[in-house]
């Protein structure tokens, strides 16, 4: 059999949902794996910070969640965006299994954020670019969740919060780039693409392997979840 | 790293209420959200 014929059989919810259990159990296991790893590295690897001393170690679950609370609404707006254009009852389910995850990372990022904010800039808020635009992110998940909870027949649910998350869109590249395009209280980004990582070697391992297990967690969740929703439905 | 014993562990050298604050809340969540998960996939399974 083609590869192409297993993608589709694989679009049908109830064929999906074994392989989804399976998945999901092995991403649980890597997600607890891969933060036990980021923590050691974390609290007995990586050294005090020359200009923040310890509070900086905030750092290895603020910057991962605050990654995935924008990936995280990447993806789920592209899968409501599939659903709505190809009617692809799956995609739409996934959509919804991301929502209440990436609102959790948005709320990760936010908390982390202001603890961090207190010791290093005196304030645990402030209406600056980048935290405004991360809390308007967390209002368009909270927004996305209780629309589809609104509405009692789950297609039309589907196709409103589509409309939703694929309009606000819009906001997670202006949460990316408002350290540039704005002059905020908020430092700009510690590791790009294109240069090497401005932080000493182990505090950027131990910062990817909490990402990576923030990463395998999302996986997991969602999974879980989106068996939950196809259970459910049927 | 060598912290000198738990309590220099624990005091996070001055910054243990937001270190600690920071990390409490975050595996608290998403402790809640597994628990959310499990008690939902039992539910549909009954």
């Amino acid at each position: 059999m083609s590869a192409t014929i297993k993608w589709f059989w694989y679009a049908s919810p109830q064929t999906f949902l074994p392989l989804a259990g399976t998945m999901a159990r092995a991403c649980w296991a890597g997600a607890a794996l891969l933060a036990l790893a980021g923590l050691y590295v974390g609290f007995f690897v990586a050294p005090t910070d020359a200009q923040q001393g310890e509070a900086y170690r905030i750092i290895f679950i603020h910057v991962p969640a605050a990654w995935m609370s924008m990936f995280l609404y990447l993806v789920m707006a592209g899968w409501a965006a599939l659903g709505l254009a190809f009617h692809t009852r799956l995609s739409s389910m996934m959509a919804s299994a991301l929502a209440p995850t990436g609102a959790l990372f948005t709320f990760i990022a936010l908390w982390t954020g202001a603890l961090w904010g207190r010791p290093t800039w005196g304030t645990y808020w402030v209406w600056d670019a980048r935290l405004t635009s991360e809390l308007i992110l967390l209002f368009l998940y909270l927004g996305f969740m209780a629309l589809q909870a609104a509405i009692d027949d789950p297609r039309r649910a589907d196709r409103a919060g589509a409309l939703l998350a694929i309009v606000g869109a819009v906001n997670v590249p202006i949460i990316y780039y408002s350290v540039q395009w704005w002059n905020t209280l908020h430092q700009g980004a510690s590791v790009s693409l294109a240069k090497a990582p401005s932080m000493a070697a182990a505090m950027f391992a131990g910062m990817i392997l909490m990402a990576l297990a923030f990463w395998c967690y999302s996986i997991a969740a969602a999974l879980t979840r989106v068996r939950c929703i196809i259970l459910e439905r049927r | 790293m060598s912290w000198g014993g738990w309590s220099g562990f624990w005091a996070m050298g001055g910054y243990g209420l937001y270190v600690w604050g920071a990390y409490a809340v975050t595996f608290g969540a998403l402790a809640l959200e597994i628990l959310s998960l499990v008690k939902r996939s039992h539910e549909t399974k009954a």
